[in-house]
């Protein structure tokens, strides 16, 4: 099977964001970039049914031509190829669907796997936009998935417990935390990663206008925490929460 | 001049950082306690490729760079000071025998060591009464028939209880001072070969440090390494690679310290602040930044010196004793910033200022590094 695995450029969860002066974004300048940890899931997910039902994974990334770096970290983890799309600036994600679907086009993968969303953004739209744009179906937040002959069965978390679905490929599906535990990069991998292909197409190549639908109007600094408070006694407490905190 | 590591160290570094974070780091503490081999945690090492980072692939390696090497020390040894010295030296007996070997030891000692199927590999120079005069070592390599029969003892054997095969340094010539020596690839379990004293260390306590014991151990001419006579060019020949890779182990260590001095002092508070904020301790943090960068330099510049197949004596002694230092330094103050809690075991500095200690001693002596310096600078060089 043919699978199209998608990798996000986010900036590494371990940094700190810092809110750029005038709102428009944050600084990324010197800050560390990896691959969103959904996607890193969503990869190793498709590399395990590769190992189990043989075919090939291609990687396709959105972004600037330093995305590279982010695709060459799914072909060390083992995927084939990669595709890049070379956009700068903010891609949104009906941008993005627009852009895997004419991928997907060229490509005609049985599955397309995403990650359920990625941890700069949050916005956890793309997965679902492509599956509308392409009229397939879509199985999203899976917490496993089985393939059988044609047949993808996949179990989705969702408010107050498990779902189980199946579909007919192709279709999409995106990967939440537990779907797996991605595997670490080997020294091997990483070497044969250099010299796997990655081609690069333009929105105009594939035919897909990015103008955004939506428009970022300002990001602020979450307001910084007060200091706590210590009380005498429960009353004061109930007094305060009552009257201060307007909490009861 | 660019001073960004190549994508694919950059992609080494986030997997092996990844790894040391999730795999290594967890039971360093208890390791260290219990002084237990970190066997499954080098079993996935080897999985990943670190077994044999240099050798090239058609021994089961990757033929990786130096800068590469470096790399995984550093990060390592962040973790865990201990899982970083027992892949320093799988690497540095992998390493002899790629230079010396012949084609048959390479597939026999290479091939299952970088597929994890040797656990280790050691190192076996030093001996009780010689260090870091190495050319004075007494252990006797004596011709009988079509092969050789070696007696002596050999000291600070790093993961001489696991090593799958043992680099040998022995004399063939009784008073030929450095050119009567001649290495051998032992494999583990020879008639004669074995694991004597285990030494109980201030720190590294999750590495395996032993004597190894040759009793009239009878080897064949296939397991001489090189010529008879070159055993001392062997030694030698990885020396300036295995300083910069120590620099480098030290180097994570001291990153590891500041890292746990900087969390303590952003959590603890004093006089109504965290002691962050102090400037004393500010000093502290300051200090040991800039010098662990600067170390970082310099074993950078060791290794892409090495990696462009020059000549790096003085730069790789450098890079050593600067680096051992630093962290060194790095592990005190991180302790003093800890105050009384430093002193116990409750936090990882306690384990990093142990282990950190060794650095200025081992692949090397601080003053033997500001020797070689000296006279490089003193010629000229």
């Amino acid at each position: 099977m043919k699978i199209l695995v998608t990798v996000k450029r986010v900036m590494d969860y371990n940094v700190k964001p810092k809110v750029k002066p005038d709102g428009s974004g944050v600084v990324t300048d010197g800050v560390n970039m990896i691959v969103n940890p959904f996607d890193e899931i969503a990869v190793e997910e498709s590399l395990k049914l590769k190992e189990k039902n043989g075919g090939e994974v291609v990687v396709l990334s959105i972004g600037t031509k330093d995305t590279t770096t982010q695709i060459r970290a799914a072909l060390a983890m083992g995927a084939d190829r990669g595709i890049l799309v070379l956009a700068d600036g903010s891609v949104d994600p009906d941008a993005a669907a627009r852009l895997i679907k004419a991928v997907y086009e060229q490509e005609k993968p049985d599955l397309v796997v995403l990650g359920k969303q990625a941890i700069d953004d949050d916005s956890s739209q793309a997965g679902q936009l492509l599956a509308e744009y392409l009229g397939l179906p879509q199985a999203t937040f899976a917490s496993k998935v089985d393939v059988a002959g044609k047949t993808v069965t996949v179990t989705r978390e969702v408010d107050g417990g498990l779902e189980t679905i199946s579909f007919d490929m192709p279709g999409v599906v995106t990967a939440d935390l537990r779907l797996n535990t991605p595997r670490y990069a080997s020294l091997p991998g990483i070497m044969k990663a250099k010299k796997k292909e990655v081609k690069e197409f333009t929105p105009a190549a594939l035919g897909v206008d990015i103008a955004p639908k939506v428009k970022v109007l300002k990001l602020e600094e979450p307001k910084a925490r007060q200091a706590g408070q210590k009380v005498p006694d429960v009353a004061t407490l109930v007094g305060k929460l009552r009257n201060e905190a307007k909490a009861l | 001049m660019d001073l960004t590591l190549p994508e694919e160290v950059q992609l080494l570094r986030d997997s092996v950082r990844a790894f040391a974070r999730d795999v290594v780091a967890p039971s360093a503490a208890e390791r260290d306690r219990t002084g237990a081999f970190p066997t499954e945690i080098l079993r996935q090492a080897a999985a990943l490729g670190l077994y044999g980072i240099k050798v090239p692939e058609e021994y089961g390696g990757t033929g990786a760079s130096m800068l590469a090497y470096v790399t995984v020390m550093e990060e390592i040894a962040a973790a865990c000071a201990s899982t970083a010295v027992s892949l320093a030296v799988i690497n540095l007996g992998a390493d002899c025998v790629m230079r010396f070997g012949t084609d048959a030891q390479k597939k026999r000692f290479l091939t299952p060591l970088c597929r994890g199927d040797l656990q280790a590999a050691a190192f076996c120079l030093s001996e009780p009464h010689s260090g870091s005069d190495a050319a004075a070592l007494q252990a006797t390599a004596r011709r009988d028939g079509n092969g050789y029969v070696l007696n002596g003892t050999k000291q600070w054997i790093t993961n001489g209880a696991h090593a799958g095969f043992s680099v040998v340094f022995a004399r063939t010539t009784p008073d030929g001072g450095a050119k009567g020596i001649t290495a051998f690839v032992i494999p583990q379990g020879t008639p004669g070969f074995r694991v004597g004293k285990e030494e109980h260390k201030m720190g590294l306590r999750s590495s395996n440090t032993v004597q190894m014991i040759m009793e009239d151990c009878r080897v064949d001419d296939s397991l001489r390494l090189g010529a008879e006579g070159q055993g001392f060019e062997v030694a030698m020949a990885g020396l300036d690679g295995g300083r910069v890779g120590i620099a480098a182990q030290a180097l994570g260590m001291g990153r590891a310290a500041l890292q746990e001095g900087v969390r303590y002092a952003k959590e603890r508070k004093a006089f109504g602040k965290t002691i962050a904020d102090l400037g004393a301790v500010q000093d502290f943090i300051a200090d040991t930044a800039m010098q662990l960068d600067a170390a970082r330099l310099l074993v950078w510049r060791g290794a892409t010196m090495l990696d462009r197949g020059l000549r790096i004596t003085r730069e790789a002694a450098m890079a050593k004793v600067f680096s051992t230092e630093a962290a060194g330094r790095a592990a005190d103050r991180m302790l003093q910033v800890h105050g009384g809690y430093g002193y116990v075991n409750d936090f990882p500095i306690e384990r990093i200022y142990r282990d950190v200690r060794v650095t200025r001693i081992y692949e090397g002596a601080s003053e033997i590094q500001r020797v070689v310096i000296g006279r490089a600078v003193t010629a000229g060089g």
